[in-house]
């Protein structure tokens, strides 16, 4: 290995010191060229929105010495006469991986690893701040001609490897030169993603919050190893600190990672530059507010074959309007002020980029605005706007020639010059062959149309009955046309070739299938198009195509507008108030602005909205103490045996569809909880189902402080597998002694802490000392009664109280110990026998907990449970003989008081949140549906707008299906469907 | 040692005793009984408010209005049951109870057989007759259930038994009812292995996989018309369901691969039920041209897909009764033993989405019977069948009021506790003792 960077070094060595003057030249003369290069009579863009026209341009040794009209042209210069012709700055694509070879990736192995592969790093693999792309990188010319070919001069290269992926390199897509020439910048910013590395099997981090607390915890060690304070070198922390004054740039991939990541950056005083999604239109306001340049891929979607009428059910009305909307996404951006690069990350190859790029300005994208994404801005974002993106005296000379207006559909990119070197695509004397013809052969008339690119054109060969296969060949300047016979039975051909001296006809020899030679000459028929130019015209008649609005979410059941906030009045309904009143009878309810201002019979309705909920109940929104709808990207960090350190409230998740069919449930709160893969799990999200709001707007204000623990089988991995016998702990035995290790090292750290000394920051011992200091509550998994009690033993002995047990299934057995501890229990109404622990599960735990005194509530830790929960609490009245009132409370005011919201909602009291459902009957009844759910005063769920929407989506998806089968029928690209599949959590999904 | 504390060492003795055996199978019905009072729900859409029900010999002997008739109950049980209601006992079909007992315990796991063509492999005789969970069904009405395999393209073939029993010959109602087939799926996941997307596409397989079923139905028709001169188990295993004496369960959800179902047992002249049907209710007048049953996919689920009404499983039985498809429902997906006591629930979730109480009551009850084939002895509360029926304090559809306060199977008066009734009591008991 050592002996392959040195050898690399070497010839890096050699590369860069031939440029040099002091190289002793040994295989010829001294020859240099000291010529400068003068372009004249073109239209030059030195920037975006500057134009020269009939200007010059001058360079030398690669470098731009001067532009403009009055330009003097020095003797020894090589003069190009541009008439009608163009130049630009070439583009700079600032996310690639151009030259940087693969990482290798680590055999693969059944056990799991979870200590780091490394010595003299940071402890986790895929930390790797210390990479350089520069000792990976190798001029790839292949890549670098194709690039050329889609405009692009310079890229930014880096190792696509790992969550910090260390710095990249920015190249000059020169291959006639060196290293030494081409390299720009050997440490031009630092990369960030969200995958991990290859190289290592290292689990941790396993989900997304684990790598957004992995990136806040690497930063918080980067402040205290500046400090110097750390006893033992750290590679990686050195290297991360040495690159903190670089451009940033993080793969966040979509919309809500972007604002996710963002707000690491917020906390650290970082401002990345985010690679985005292309989806970023759906959430444009929270994406403005992030102030970030952003880097957006423009691979949008093809349509789907919707040909079967089977199979194409399986598309949602997301997906189909994916590929309608996000062609329209750098417009969106770009009217939004959002300053952005564009890039070819995510393309299959360059040659799609300008088809794609076209088709964004089809969709409205500004074509000042996209030359700026891919000139100015990008330059600007790597800090090189004095050297790059433009054409101006002192700039490196990276420029294309074109035919015209560089956005024009048949513009032809003519040459690529990439600092001062000049590189060919297409040959700028090549006479424009394409057109319709028509010739005579051997007695058969045939007409011909040759479209295409000018390079590399297309031909079509007709006969007055048949279309004959063909080929076209355009070398230099000689033409060949070979086509079938009309008899498609016979696989012959026959063979013109012509030197091409005209554009108005070809002539020259046919070679017909028998062998014979004879002549022919094809003349050019009228107008300009081609036939088969008008025929894609069509395709593109309209001006801008037609765009379906977004929705919030942008997805089946999003609101074309955000609710408001409404005045209302339910008059005569059966209202269960969860409070000393009880039950009462034909009672008006009046919400305003969001709270429950009154009480009472005859209310009057001033100016609020009457509902008339005679013969109906309303009631306290259902509030779900466990459940796991609402994330992304894994509600588990199962990489270490504990990991206080990550919080779901990092990745809620807005747009998962169980919000809603949860509030056509009744339900308006619930807490989303980490999972059990781990003793000590991860802190929780507490939030009211704001369907159609962003992330972080579903999250209670001043939310309360939770932390989910778990015991038993999960966490002791006993159903994980034969090959998952290593972490600690494997029994309950264990169990116990992580806790009482955690809780001492959270009470030495806090101790550290307050006293005032220099301390190391840590996420998952700052999250446990503020259990100790009882600013956080457990809520912690269980099933057994003897780890039930032994946790509560644990936190005796700290001297704090475990708050909530949820599941809970032995609770019943140990319910006198619970009520003197003073926790409460958050159960299932009937789950069990789905493992050895849940063997004395029984459909009465609620009931006798109940009994003694404990607060009970009744929880779904399913997406489709949490939508019958007044179902499941009802099954307390069957199997423990409960109350319907007090049965009621278990999905609404108890969790309340598990969760410390009971202040702010639970029941139907003046003052309260209006978190009110209005049910078409009793609330307990099987035959209850929810009508109405309101949250903060706010209708997220009626059932009457529920059923216009299902016309609405059933509209629109055919609009769609029709417009993706027109699509096919056009000849555009369409691709295979895709199922896709629901992602369901709950305690025991890893991922 | 004083008396006291002998008493409390028997009490203890026998608490753990009764913790850990199963409830005793009733002994067979002796005397004649009569239910008085009660509001009989029939199962078939009857229902009689002030109803008198006599059985004798495990078989129902009368159920009529009381105002109607005069019989002198003398020499019967009689069980006043006014202001409560009677039901048949509700019939499971499609569920792995007594094949599996713990979900995460490999060893309990007796429901799924390696293979693709084992229409030879029988569920009753794995049959755990002293299941915990199984006993847990019957203080919620669920009396009778239909064992049925799982796994590979033909499962195995299924038996019909009553939760009341010594062990697999007792419980056992119709032998090997029916054989199940797990129709080839329309999407096939990538082979992620292979670098392939892990994704689901369209199965490029699925005609080949059709045809493989046709061919193997096909040779096993040939090897039964032959002299069979070797023994081939897995054509034998197919002999009743093509001789028509046994149905064929086709578990299929896609409105396609329905279709090609309904044509694959029409060209084989086939008896078939579908099971699962997720889109049935798109080919409603289809199944009812064809006469072909569906069993129904759990109905406290979630829609297939983001686009879908959120209350679509609710109301999918709805939608086929309407088209005039003769349905029942099931439990089947996750912990779908536990949840089978939920069948009642299902029913009433179906009533509150559309459905007529009483027709919501065949879904579990009647139709069951018809499509496994056992109406003939069971499924409503009529005259000559078996007086496997149960009393409940209210509405046996809604969990508030499922309360029953007797059950019988076959006349016999089975016991309403559980493995968790008893853990209940004892810790109840506990806390008031203490």
């Amino acid at each position: 290995m050592i002996k392959k960077i040195l050898f690399s070094i070497f010839v890096l060595c050699l590369y860069y010191t031939s440029a040099q003057d002091y190289v002793p030249k040994n295989d010829g003369v001294k020859a240099e060229n000291t010529n400068y290069v003068a372009f004249t009579n073109a239209t030059i863009h030195t920037t975006p929105t500057e134009v020269i026209s009939n200007g010059t341009l001058l360079i030398k040794d690669g470098k731009v010495v001067s532009v403009g009209t009055n330009v003097s042209i020095p003797k020894n210069a090589v003069v190009h006469d541009l008439l009608e012709k163009h130049i630009y700055p070439s583009f700079i694509d600032v996310y690639s991986e151009f030259g940087v070879k693969k990482p290798q990736r680590a055999e693969r192995s059944n056990a799991p690893q979870y200590d780091a592969s490394r010595e003299g790093y940071y402890w986790n693999d895929h930390i790797r701040p210390e990479q350089n792309a520069i000792e990976h990188y190798n001029f790839d010319s292949k890549n670098a001609e194709e690039l050329r070919k889609a405009g692009f001069g310079v890229v930014n290269t880096h190792i696509a490897d790992g969550i910090i992926r260390g710095t990249g390199s920015l190249i000059a897509l020169a291959p006639n030169t060196n290293d030494a020439e081409r390299i720009l910048d050997d440490r031009s910013g630092q990369y960030y993603a969200r995958s991990k590395s290859v190289t290592s099997n290292q689990a941790y981090p396993t989900s997304l919050m684990g790598k957004i607390a992995l990136l806040k915890q690497v930063n918080y060690d980067a402040e205290w190893y500046a400090k110097g304070l750390s006893e033992v070198t750290d590679r990686s922390l050195e290297a991360f600190n040495n690159n903190k004054s670089l451009v940033q740039f993080m793969d966040a991939g979509n919309k809500m990672n972007a604002l996710r990541f963002d707000k690491i950056g917020d906390e650290f005083n970082t401002q990345y530059v985010i690679i985005g999604g292309g989806d970023e239109y759906e959430m444009i306001k929270d994406i403005k507010a992030t102030n970030a340049t952003f880097v957006i891929p423009i691979n949008f979607p093809d349509a789907y074959d919707m040909e079967d009428p089977f199979l194409s059910q399986a598309v949602s009305l997301s997906e189909l309007r994916e590929w309608n909307q996000r062609p329209s996404n750098p417009k969106v951006l770009h009217k939004n002020g959002i300053s952005f690069a564009l890039t070819l990350h995510d393309l299959k190859a360059p040659k799609e980029f300008k088809n794609q790029l076209l088709k964004a300005i089809e969709y409205g994208f500004d074509e000042t605005a996209a030359l700026e994404s891919l000139t100015t801005i990008p330059a600007k974002t790597l800090g090189k706007e004095d050297s790059l993106g433009k054409l101006k005296p002192g700039y490196y000379a990276n420029f294309l020639i074109t035919s015209g207006e560089i956005f024009d559909k048949k513009t032809t990119l003519y040459e690529n010059w990439v600092i001062g070197d000049r590189h060919e695509i297409t040959p700028m004397d090549a006479i424009d062959m394409r057109g319709d013809y028509e010739f005579n052969v051997a007695g058969q008339k045939y007409d011909v149309s040759i479209s295409g690119e000018l390079n590399k054109p297309k031909s079509k060969v007709k006969t007055a009955s048949h279309e004959l296969g063909s080929k076209v060949m355009v070398n230099d300047d000689w033409v060949t046309l070979i086509f079938s016979s009309i008899d498609s039975t016979k696989q012959d051909y026959t063979r013109l070739t012509s030197k091409i001296t005209s554009t108005n006809n070809f002539n020259g020899v046919a070679i017909l299938p028998n062998g014979n030679e004879s002549t022919f000459y094809a003349t050019k028929k009228e107008g300009n198009n081609t036939s088969e130019e008008k025929k894609a015209d069509k395709v593109n008649d309209k001006d801008t195509p037609k765009v379906f609005p977004i929705t919030f979410p942008n997805e089946a059941y999003g609101f074309s507008e955000l609710p408001k906030q409404e005045t209302l009045l339910f008059r005569n309904a059966t209202v269960w108030t969860n409070e000393a009143d009880g039950i009462l009878e034909q009672t008006d309810v009046l919400i305003k602005d969001g709270k429950i201002v009154k009480i009472g019979q005859n209310l009057n309705a001033g100016n609020a909205k009457v509902i008339d909920a005679t013969g109906k109940h309303l009631t306290a929104g259902i509030i779900d103490e466990h459940t796991h709808i609402g994330i992304s990207g894994g509600g588990n960090e199962a990489g270490q045996n504990s990991s206080a350190e990550v919080t779901i409230e990092s990745i809620v998740n807005s747009e998962d569809v169980n919000i809603y069919r949860n509030l056509a449930g009744g339900v308006t709160s619930a807490q989303i909880l980490h999972g059990s893969a781990n003793p000590i799990g991860g802190r929780s999200a507490i939030i009211k189902l704001k369907w159609g709001e962003s992330p972080d707007n579903l999250i209670y204000s001043n939310s309360p402080k939770f932390i989910k623990f778990a015991l038993g089988e999960n966490v002791k991995q006993s159903n994980w597998g034969d090959n998952v016998r290593s972490r600690f702990p494997q029994t309950r035995m264990g169990v116990e002694q992580v806790y009482i290790d955690y809780f001492n090292r959270a009470k030495a750290y806090d101790a550290a802490k307050k006293s005032g000394k220099p301390y190391r920051k840590d996420l998952e011992l700052e999250v446990l000392a503020e259990i100790l200091n009882k600013e956080r509550f457990i809520t912690c998994h269980s099933y057994v009664q003897s780890e039930i009690n032994m946790l509560m033993k644990v936190a005796d002995q700290f001297n704090f109280n475990i708050n909530t047990f949820t599941h809970i299934l032995e609770g019943y057995k140990v319910a006198d110990k619970m009520k003197t501890h003073g926790v409460g229990g958050s159960t299932f109404s009937d789950w069990w026998a789905y493992k050895y622990e849940v063997n004395d599960a029984i459909p009465q735990n609620a009931a006798i907990m109940h009994n003694q005194g404990v607060v009970v509530a009744i929880n779904s830790d399913d997406a489709e449970m949490s939508r019958r929960l007044n179902q499941e609490t009802a099954k307390s009245v069957k199997y423990g003989g409960v109350s319907e009132e007090d049965a009621w409370k278990f999905v609404t005011l108890n969790p309340a008081k598990l969760l410390h919201i009971d202040d702010r909602v639970g029941s139907i009291k003046v003052g309260k949140d209006a978190d009110v459902v209005l049910w078409n009957t009793n609330p307990l009844s099987i035959y209850a549906k929810a009508e109405k759910t309101i949250v903060d005063g706010i209708v997220y769920f009626d059932i009457d707008l529920d059923k216009q929407m299902r016309d609405a989506i059933k509209r629109e998806k055919n609009e769609l299906t029709t417009m993706m089968l027109q699509a096919k029928n056009k000849g555009l690209k369409t691709k295979p469907i895709e199922k896709k599949e629901r992602e369901e959590f709950h305690c025991e999904t890893i991922n | 040692m004083n008396i006291t504390k002998l008493y409390t060492i028997i009490a203890c003795f026998l608490a753990t005793n009764i913790i850990q055996a199963q409830q005793t199978p009733a002994p067979k019905q002796q005397k004649a009984i009569a239910i008085v009072g009660a509001t009989a729900h029939i199962g078939n859409g009857k229902v009689i408010e002030n109803s008198i029900i006599i059985f004798k010999n495990g078989k129902l002997e009368t159920v009529a209005d009381m105002s109607a008739i005069r019989i002198n109950t003398t020499d019967m049980e009689t069980i006043n049951a006014q202001d409560q209601h009677v039901y048949p006992g509700f019939i499971i079909p499609n569920s792995t109870l007594g094949l599996v007992e713990i979900d995460a315990v490999r060893a309990t796991q007796d429901s799924d057989e390696v293979g693709q063509m084992n229409p030879n492999i029988r569920s009753l005789i794995a049959y755990n007759a002293e299941s915990k969970i199984v006993e847990s069904m019957r203080p919620n009405g669920v009396l009778m259930g239909q064992i049925t395999p799982r796994g590979g393209r033909i499962s195995g073939t299924s038996s019909i038994v009553q939760f009341d029993a010594w062990n697999w010959e007792d419980a056992a109602i119709k032998a090997n009812d029916g054989v199940h087939l797990n129709w080839p799926s329309p999407y096939s996941r990538g082979r992620w292995w292979l670098g392939e997307p892990n994704v689901l596409k369209p199965n490029t397989n699925y005609n080949n996989q059709v045809t493989e079923l046709t061919d193997f139905f096909s040779a096993s028709k040939a090897y039964l018309n032959g002299d069979k001169e070797t023994d081939n188990l897995q054509y034998e295993g197919l002999s009743g369901v093509l001789s028509g004496s046994q149905k064929l369960f086709v578990h299929v959800n896609d409105e396609k691969g329905i279709t090609d179902a309904v044509e694959f047992a029409n060209s084989l002249k086939l008896n078939i039920v579908i099971v699962g049907g997720y889109q049935a209710y798109k080919v409603g007048s289809l199944l009812k041209q064809h006469n072909i049953p569906v069993i129904l996919n759990r109905v406290h689920s979630r829609p297939n897909s983001d686009d879908e009404d959120y209350d679509l499983p609710f109301k999918v039985a709805r939608l086929l009764v309407e088209q005039g498809v003769l349905v029942g429902l099931q439990a089947n997906g996750d912990m779908e033993r536990m949840n089978s006591r939920n069948l009642p629930f299902y029913a009433g979730t179906c009533v509150a989405y559309g459905l007529d109480k009483e027709d919501a009551l065949k879904l579990i009850t009647s139709n069951t019977a018809k499509i496994l084939g056992i109406d003939d002895f069971c499924g409503t509360l009529e005259v000559g069948k078996d007086a496997t029926l149960f009393i409940s304090e209210g509405d046996a559809l809604d969990m508030r009021t499922n309360i029953l306060t007797k059950a019988f199977i076959q006349g016999r008066n089975i016991s309403l506790e559980t493995h968790q009734t008893e853990l209940a009591k004892r810790y109840s008991d506990k806390y008031k003792n203490q």
